[in-house]
């Protein structure tokens, strides 16, 4: 226990002050979750959901925190060039786990909510308390109960029966900080039934000093809503990042998960989709491209709960230099989940000898009637392609760049924003040319 | 055009090419034949630099210019095309990106500017034309999907667009349907130019009906055993090697 020390003496020491500043509806679930961290300590290497990542390294360094809510001197809507534009995107910004927002830029359908958790918390503590921690499950894994015990803000999305929120919604997380600096983040988003909204959040990292961010995102997505969350990280190779996205579907709801990892430093995300109601239907997938010693780690469970959910689980990753990167994915179809239809597909490819892939593909079935799939391959780019290429022309750097942007092309292309998918086959590029040492058109990090 | 001397090659150790000897000069079609195994994949795989295969001992001057200095793509770069045996499927990397990266490429090495987007799709309709190829496999991914004969007609597009002026036609004709092989053969011929050499690999008359090479070479165990005219072609159309081996052993 000694990465943790530090986090248990700072909750004793600043536990009053962390509450002072968030909201009661975050505050009541503060114990609990200390109590949690102090008995589960941080996952090791030992357990099984964290065998490829070590937990414990990322937090022992001494971080700053803002606990004390402190204004940070910076505007992002003068400062910050939107990485994804033509979107038409309504665009907020959240800084470290602050959240900006101008009044003008509201223009969301009636009902609708969107604002800083710790305001709705305020606000609408009915909502908020309804939901808050209740797909976060502190007893089992010690980052989510340390986030769900220093976590004082973040956003809220509330979208009621029937609403249908056209306008996709951007939200630009920037890390910000002079020095090693700690964010502990939460998102929660309420879709009531029948509700649809897509939300893109883009993770970026403006300083050069060491970020450890936190963020636990709980979705809930009534009967015949439809979420697409996406989430594209483009920081600095100095930033780790542990996220937890917990989804909760009823029946006939539709959600599209998209987690694209274009540069990091380390990065750990972990998703847990409950399919909850029939006819609820899923679709997951990720990106990864990664070098130097870049590390990603993608956790997901899929929770097959009752009978005529689909599933769709689609991860790719390219590894270059010394990067590792980790799937481990697991569908659990229960007793009478009949006609389920799941698959799940992860494919590798590594680009040196030095990259790393583990994957680790599972399905547990507890049901007679379904129709399940899963494959994982780790393979090289292909001699054959690369030989025709070259023989047309295409210099060997030129026909590699053309197989890696081919080999994930088809994760882009389940991303249901045109505008994004196109941007993003763009930024795909321009990563793999080595022209994205930091992100585009991103004004703060230059 | 081409000069091939006391060329050795070998494969993971195996030495294929025993000293190969070969002048082909401008506007020259050679056509060569041989059982399986003699090594006429083997020479036109050396003669395009693919890295598996090792040359041991001799020489190839192309145009002045010394090949086995150079990369595939620079080899390319300077005119060389092969029509692959065995065209590969590359999923994922759509024909035109493909081409058009193929295309610029080339223009840079010979220090012309890109073409433009809108120049460049004209070409593909122009030259698509000449091979019959439907506009529907040139949006899809590299032969991807594409039936024997399509991949073969692939090739041969893809020789339009790069205008080569020394073609490789690697069993072209196998696989082909009688009318496959005709519309592949004559796009072929239409793209000869009085400066432009092939050497035709194949098993079969048929196609050498419709290129009509100058000159015949025959490839046994490494070596080119006989060299003859158009007639020779023939003669093994109808009694097959075992004349010529006869002859060598003998």
């Amino acid at each position: 226990m000694n990465s943790e020390k530090q986090y248990i003496e700072l909750f004793e020491q600043c536990g009053e002050m962390i509450a002072k500043h968030s909201a009661s509806a975050m505050n009541t679930l503060r114990a609990k979750a200390f109590e949690d961290f102090q008995r589960l300590g941080f996952p090791t290497r030992k357990d099984e959901a964290y065998k490829y990542t070590d937990v414990s390294k990322s937090f022992a360094p001494d971080y700053g925190l803002n606990l004390n809510r402190l204004d940070i001197p910076v505007n992002p809507y003068d400062a910050f060039k939107c990485d994804v534009p033509n979107m038409s995107t309504s665009l907020y910004f959240m800084v470290n786990d602050t959240f900006y927002v101008k009044e003008e830029q509201r223009h969301l359908p009636e009902g609708v909510i969107l604002c800083s958790l710790k305001e709705a918390a305020e606000k609408y503590s009915e909502i908020v308390c309804r939901h808050y921690g209740k797909l976060a499950d502190t007893s089992t894994d010690g980052v989510v109960a340390l986030n769900t015990m220093l976590a004082q803000d973040g956003l809220f999305l509330y979208v009621p029966k029937g609403s249908v929120v056209d306008k996709p919604i951007q939200l630009v997380n920037i890390l910000r900080a002079d020095v090693n600096f700690m964010v502990n983040r939460r998102v929660l988003i309420v879709l009531e039934d029948g509700a649809q909204a897509r939300l893109l959040m883009c993770d970026h990292a403006m300083d050069k000093v060491d970020f450890l961010a936190t963020q636990v995102v709980e979705a809930f997505v009534g009967t015949g809503a439809t979420l697409d969350l996406y989430e594209l990280e483009e920081t600095t190779t100095a930033t780790h990042r542990f996220s937890h996205l917990y989804v909760h579907q009823e029946a006939d709801s539709n959600v599209l998960l998209g987690g694209i990892t274009l540069h990091n430093g380390l990065t750990r995300n972990t998703t847990h989709v409950t399919l909850a109601g029939r006819g609820a239907h899923i679709d997951l997938s990720g990106m990864v491209i990664a070098d130097k010693h870049q590390h990603v780690d993608n956790h997901t469970f899929i929770d097959h709960r009752v009978s005529d959910c689909t599933s769709s689980e689609l991860f790719k990753y390219v590894l270059d230099d010394s990067a590792t990167g980790a799937f481990a994915g697991k569908v659990l179809v229960r007793e009478g989940a009949q006609r389920t239809a799941s698959e799940q597909t992860n494919r590798n490819l590594c680009v040196t000898r030095e990259a790393r892939m583990y994957t680790q593909p599972q399905l547990e079935i507890y049901a007679d009637d379904v129709k399940c799939s899963h494959g994982a391959t780790v393979g090289q780019l292909d001699e054959n392609a690369l030989f025709y290429m070259r023989q047309r022309g295409i210099s060997e750097r030129e026909a590699r760049l053309l197989l890696m942007f081919a080999f994930v092309g088809d994760v882009v292309d389940r991303i249901r924003l045109d505008a994004l998918r196109d941007r993003l086959h763009l930024l795909v590029e321009k990563r793999f040319r080595g022209e994205m040492g930091k992100c585009q058109g991103c004004t703060m990090c230059k | 055009m081409l000069e091939i001397k006391d060329l050795h090659a070998s494969i993971n150790g195996k030495e294929i090419l025993k000293g190969i000897n070969l002048t082909i000069r401008d506007g020259e079609v050679h056509a060569l034949m041989g059982q399986n195994g003699a090594g006429k994949s083997t020479l036109s795989n050396v003669l395009v630099g693919h890295p598996a295969y090792e040359v041991t001992k001799g020489s190839i001057i192309f145009n002045g210019k010394d090949l086995l200095e150079m990369s595939p793509e620079d080899r390319a770069h300077e005119g060389i095309f092969l029509s692959f045996q065995h065209p590969v499927e590359i999923p994922g990397v759509s024909m035109v990106n493909f081409m058009r990266a193929a295309v610029n490429e080339q223009r840079k090495y010979k220090g012309q500017p890109a073409l433009t987007a809108s120049e460049f799709l004209k070409l593909m309709r122009e030259k698509r034309a000449i091979v019959e190829l439907d506009g529907k496999l040139a949006n899809r991914s590299v032969n991807e999907g594409f039936s024997g004969g399509e991949k073969k007609r692939n090739e041969i597009f893809q020789m339009a667009m790069l205008e080569p002026t020394f073609a490789i036609l690697d069993e072209t004709d196998s696989g082909l349907d009688v009318d496959a092989l005709r519309i592949v053969a004559e796009g072929f011929n239409k793209l000869r130019t009085p400066q432009t050499s092939a050497m035709v690999i194949t098993h079969y008359q048929r196609l050498l009906d419709y290129l009509k090479p100058d000159i015949v070479h025959v490839l046994l165990n490494g070596r080119i055993v006989k060299t003859g005219g158009p007639d020779l072609a023939q003669k093994i159309e109808s009694r097959g090697f075992d004349w010529i081996k006869q002859e060598v052993n003998g």
